[in-house]
C-alpha cells in the first residue's frame, strides 16, 4: 500500500498551489466573485495554461490524466484557494460528460474547453428535482431529424457564462425513470434559450435556464437517446469526488487559521488556546478532518470500480464530508467568536463555501441513503 | 404540578392577540414572514404601537410606566407577538439600559431618559464590546478622564449593534486604571451626536449591515452622564446583562421558526412526496421539535419560579446554551429543507418591493442568510463557552 502522490502529481499539486498564492489572494477573489460573471476568464485560461483543466480530462480527448488522484490533487487546492473559476462545471461535469460520451466530432470541443476558451456548464436540475438524477421533466421530442427541447433548469452552476450547455431531458418514460433519459449539446446562444444569472452564498454563481421549443440537430445529441443515466451517474461521481476534494482543501484552511487564532487571541490575560474546553474542540475538529480525508482517498480509489463499490464509496465520502464540513464550518466561527462573524476576515468566506458544498450534487442525508442502497446492493 | 394556563392568563393571551393583529400593518408583518430586510422606521412603528397601547416597558415596575406583568404575562405576550410576525422589540433602551436607570439612576436622569425611551425620542445602542475586549470584558480599553465639569473620553466599542441608528450610547469605560479591571470601570451616557463620535459599518458575512465599530476621539460626556458611582460601572454592567440574558432562550423564536420549517417540509418535494414525508427528515425535524418542546416546559419552569420571587440563576445560562442551540438547529434544517434553492444569494430580494420572481420557492431565498446570520446566537450575550463556564463555577461549584 502507498497513500503517497507520485512524481507528476506532486508537481501539479505544486503548480496549482504556487499558482493560487501568488494571484489568487482573497482581495482578488472577491472582486472576481463580485464580477459580472462571477469569476475570470482570463485567470481560467491561465489556470488552462497550467494544465489544470487538463489533468481533470483523460488522455483520450486530449487531457493529461482525469483519474481520481487527479482530481484529489487540484480540486483540493481550488478548495484551499476558495478559487471561483468552473473547474466543477466546466472540466468535471460538462468535459467529463462529453469524455464519457463525445463522438468524435463532439470530442473535439475539448480542446477549446482544455484550452480554456470554451465553458461548459450541465444542465440539469429542476424546481423539483432536489438531488435525483433521474427525475427529469424537461422533455426531448423527434422533430424530423433533429430534437425539440422543452423545460426549465434551476441553480445550473455557472449556467450563466457557459457558452455550451449540457442538457439533460426526458426522450421517454415516467417522470422519475432512469431510463429514457438523452443528454444533449445545446448552444447558450441558440433561440428559445433563456437564462438568468445570479451570484451565489458561497460566491460562485449559477442560472435559471429555460428551453421553450429549442431546436437542435441529430448532432447535438451525446450518446445515446434514452441510454444516458449510467453516464450521468458516472461523471456526477467524479463531480463529487471533486466536490469532497475541494472541501478538504477548505477545511484545512479553516482548521489553520482557527488554530493560529486561538494561539493569538488572548482573553482573561492568556491565548484563549489555553482553555481547555476550547482544546478539545480543536482536537476534534483535526481528527474529523482525517476521517473526511481518509474516506475522500477511499472513494477517489474507487472511482473505476464496479458501480455499487464506486457509488458506495462515493456516498460514504460526500456523506462524511458533509457532516465533517458542517462541524468545521460552524465550529471554526465559534471559535473565533464575533470576527468571524464578519465579510472582512477571510475564515466566513471558507465556512459558507463549505456548507454550500452540502447543498450541490446532494446533501449528506441524499448519500446517507444512497449508501445505505448500495451497501444492500453489494 | 398544574402546567395549564390559568383562565385570566388564557383571557390575557386573546387580549394580547387581538391587540396585534389590530396594531400589526399587516405589510410589516409580511417583511417579517418573508425575511425581508428591515428599516428603522419599521422598528419605530411597532414601537410606537406597543407605547402607545401601554405595553413597551414590560421589564419596568408599574412605578415607572411598566405593564407590571407577571414573567407568564410576558411570556405570552412574547410568544404572541412573534406568532403574529411582529418585528423584535430593540432592546437597548427598553430591556437594557432602562432597568439600570431605574435601579442606579438619579431622579434627574430617570425623568429625563426614561420617557424618551419610550417615546422613542432616543434610539439608544449597547457600547460594552471593544476589540480586545469581547468575553473578557473586565478588560476593556476605553478611558474616561475627568476635566472639570466633563468626561474626556477615548477609544473604540466594536460590534455596536444598530449603532448607525442611534442617538445615544451607553458604554462602559475606564476610570482608573490602577485597580483591579473591574473596579476602574464606570458607566457613561454617550450623546452619539457629539463631536469626536465616528460610527463606521461592519458587512457581516451574510452581506447585511447591522453591526458597526465606534470610534470615540476626544469626546466630551458632562459628569452628569455618569450612572451610579464613578469605577461602580461593573456592578451596572452586571446587573445588564442578567436581564440581557432573560428571554435569550428565545423560545417564542423557536416555535415560529419551527412552523416555519414544517411548512417548508409540507411543501418541498423529495423523490416526488413531502419532504415532510421522508422518514429522514422527518426524524430531524422530530427531534428538534422535542428539544424544543423540553426546552419550553424548561423555560416555563424558571418562569414560574420568578413569578414565584427566585432569583434566575445558572438556569438563565442553561436556558441561554440550549435555546440559541435549538434556533441554530431549526435554521439549519431550513436551508438544508430547501436542498440546491440554498444557493442563490440575491441582496435585493430583500428589498422591499422587489418585483423580481424568485429563484426556486420564494421562502428559500433568505434561508442560508438566516442560518449564517443565526450562528451569532452562540457567540454574543455571553458566549456558549462563557455560559458553560458560568454553570460550572456557580452551579457545580467546579
Ligand atoms: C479498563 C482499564 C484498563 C486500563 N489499563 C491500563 C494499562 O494497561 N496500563 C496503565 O498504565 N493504565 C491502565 N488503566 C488506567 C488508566 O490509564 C487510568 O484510569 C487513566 O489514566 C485515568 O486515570 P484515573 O482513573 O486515575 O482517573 P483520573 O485521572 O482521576 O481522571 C478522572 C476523570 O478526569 C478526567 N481528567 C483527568 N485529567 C484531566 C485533564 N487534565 N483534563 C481533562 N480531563 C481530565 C479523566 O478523563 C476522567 O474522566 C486502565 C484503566 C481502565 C479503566
Ligand atoms: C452579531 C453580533 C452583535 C453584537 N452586538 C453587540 C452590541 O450591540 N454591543 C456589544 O457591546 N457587544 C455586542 N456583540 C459582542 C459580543 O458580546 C462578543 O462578540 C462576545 O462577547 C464574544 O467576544 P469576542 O467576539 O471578542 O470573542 P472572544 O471573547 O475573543 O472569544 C473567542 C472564543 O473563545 C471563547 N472563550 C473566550 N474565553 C473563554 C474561556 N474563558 N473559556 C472558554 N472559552 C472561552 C469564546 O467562547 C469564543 O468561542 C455582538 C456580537 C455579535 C457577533
Amino acid at each position: 500500500m502507498d497513500f503517497g502522490l507520485s512524481e507528476e502529481r506532486r508537481i501539479l499539486r505544486d503548480t496549482a498551489a504556487r499558482f493560487i498564492r501568488d494571484s489568487y489572494d482573497m482581495k482578488t477573489r472577491h472582486a472576481l466573485a463580485a464580477s459580472a460573471e462571477g469569476f475570470s476568464r482570463d485567470k481560467w485560461r491561465e489556470f488552462a495554461e497550467l494544465g489544470l483543466v487538463a489533468a481533470l480530462l483523460p488522455a483520450e480527448v486530449g487531457g493529461l490524466g482525469g483519474f481520481g488522484e487527479d482530481i484529489l490533487v487540484v480540486m483540493e487546492e481550488i478548495g484551499r484557494g476558495l478559487v471561483v473559476e468552473p473547474f466543477l462545471a466546466t472540466a468535471v461535469l460538462g468535459g467529463g460528460l462529453i469524455a464519457e460520451l463525445g463522438s468524435e466530432a463532439q470530442k473535439a470541443i475539448l480542446e477549446e474547453v482544455i484550452a480554456g476558451t470554451r465553458l461548459l456548464a450541465f444542465a440539469q436540475g429542476e424546481a423539483e428535482s432536489r438531488y435525483s438524477l433521474s427525475e427529469v421533466r424537461t422533455r426531448a421530442e423527434r422533430r424530423g431529424d433533429g430534437w425539440l427541447l422543452n423545460g426549465q433548469k434551476s441553480v445550473v452552476l455557472n449556467g450563466d457564462s457557459a457558452d455550451l450547455l449540457v442538457v439533460s431531458a426526458r426522450a421517454s418514460g415516467a417522470a422519475d425513470d432512469e431510463a429514457g433519459l438523452a443528454l444533449f449539446l445545446v448552444d447558450a446562444a441558440a433561440p428559445g434559450v433563456t437564462r438568468r444569472g445570479y451570484a451565489t452564498v458561497d460566491g460562485g454563481h449559477a442560472a435559471e435556464v429555460g428551453l421553450a421549443d429549442v431546436k437542435v440537430g441529430e448532432d447535438a445529441l451525446l450518446g445515446e437517446a434514452g441510454q444516458a443515466f449510467p453516464a450521468i451517474e458516472r461523471v456526477v461521481g467524479r463531480g463529487l469526488l471533486a466536490l469532497c476534494a475541494e472541501a478538504l482543501g477548505t477545511m484545512e484552511v479553516c482548521r489553520d487559521m482557527t488554530l493560529d487564532y486561538l494561539r493569538t487571541r488572548k482573553q482573561f490575560g492568556v491565548p484563549i488556546g489555553k482553555f481547555q474546553a476550547l482544546q478539545h474542540r480543536m482536537v476534534d475538529l483535526c481528527l474529523e478532518i482525517e476521517q473526511a480525508r481518509s474516506a475522500v482517498m477511499f472513494a477517489a480509489g474507487k472511482l473505476e470500480a464496479s458501480r455499487p463499490e464506486r457509488e458506495r464509496a462515493l456516498s460514504a465520502a460526500k456523506n462524511l464530508t458533509g457532516r465533517v464540513g458542517r462541524l468545521v464550518a460552524e465550529e471554526s466561527i465559534q471559535l473565533h467568536g464575533g470576527i468571524a462573524m464578519t465579510w472582512e476576515y477571510a475564515l466566513p468566506h471558507f465556512a459558507k463555501r463549505l456548507t454550500m458544498i452540502d447543498h450541490q450534487l446532494g446533501d449528506a442525508d441524499h448519500h446517507l441513503e444512497r449508501f445505505i442502497a448500495f451497501s444492500q446492493a453489494r | 404540578m398544574d402546567m395549564t394556563f390559568s383562565p385570566e392568563e388564557d383571557a390575557f393571551r386573546r387580549e394580547v392577540r387581538a391587540f396585534v393583529k389590530e396594531a400589526l400593518p399587516s405589510t410589516l408583518a409580511a417583511k417579517v414572514r418573508t425575511g425581508k430586510r428591515l428599516d428603522k422606521m419599521d422598528y419605530v412603528t411597532w414601537h410606537k404601537a406597543l407605547n402607545a397601547r401601554g405595553w413597551l416597558a414590560w421589564h419596568w415596575p408599574a412605578e415607572q410606566s411598566g405593564t407590571g406583568w407577571t414573567p407568564v404575562q410576558k411570556h405570552i405576550f412574547e410568544e404572541e407577538c412573534v406568532a403574529a410576525c411582529a418585528p423584535r422589540v430593540v432592546p437597548f433602551g427598553l430591556n437594557m439600559l432602562g432597568p439600570v436607570l431605574i435601579k442606579f439612576g438619579s431622579e434627574a436622569q430617570k425623568r429625563h431618559y426614561l420617557p424618551r425611551i419610550l417615546s422613542d425620542e432616543d434610539w439608544w445602542c449597547q457600547g460594552y464590546s471593544e476589540p480586545g475586549a469581547g468575553s473578557d470584558l473586565a478588560s476593556l480599553k476605553s478611558r474616561a478622564e475627568r476635566r472639570g465639569d466633563h468626561y474626556v473620553v477615548n477609544g473604540q466599542k466594536t460590534w455596536t449593534t444598530l449603532g448607525h441608528y442611534a442617538d445615544w450610547m451607553f458604554c462602559l469605560v475606564k476610570t482608573d486604571t490602577s485597580v483591579k479591571p473591574q473596579e476602574g470601570i464606570s458607566f457613561l451616557l454617550v450623546d452619539m451626536k457629539s463631536p469626536g463620535v465616528t460610527v463606521r459599518p461592519i458587512v457581516t458575512l451574510d452581506g447585511e449591515h447591522e453591526v458597526n465599530e465606534v470610534f470615540l476621539e476626544d469626546v466630551r460626556v458632562p459628569l452628569d452622564n455618569l450612572v451610579g458611582e464613578e469605577n461602580k460601572g461593573w456592578t451596572c454592567a452586571k446587573y445588564l446583562l442578567t436581564y440581557e440574558r432573560t428571554g435569550i432562550a428565545g423560545v417564542a423564536f423557536a416555535k415560529q421558526s419551527l412552523d416555519h420549517l414544517k411548512q417548508v417540509a409540507r411543501d418541498q418535494k423529495k423523490n416526488g412526496r413531502p419532504l415532510a414525508e421522508d422518514p429522514l427528515f422527518a426524524a430531524r425535524l422530530a427531534e428538534v421539535e422535542i428539544d424544543l418542546l423540553a426546552m419550553e416546559t424548561f423555560n416555563l419552569r424558571t418562569v414560574s419560579a420568578a413569578a414565584a420571587g427566585a432569583a434566575p440563576g445558572p438556569e438563565s445560562s442553561m436556558l441561554k446554551i440550549k435555546g440559541t442551540v435549538i434556533r441554530q438547529q431549526i435554521t439549519e434544517l431550513l436551508r438544508r429543507a430547501v436542498g440546491p434553492h440554498a444557493l442563490p444569494f440575491v441582496p435585493e430580494a430583500f428589498e422591499e418591493g422587489y418585483n423580481e420572481p424568485p429563484i426556486g420557492p420564494d421562502y428559500a431565498m433568505p434561508l442560508a442568510r438566516q442560518y449564517f446570520n443565526m450562528r451569532k446566537l452562540s457567540i454574543y450575550g455571553g458566549s456558549n463557552e462563557i455560559q458553560r463556564n458560568i454553570i460550572a463555577k456557580q452551579m457545580l461549584r467546579l
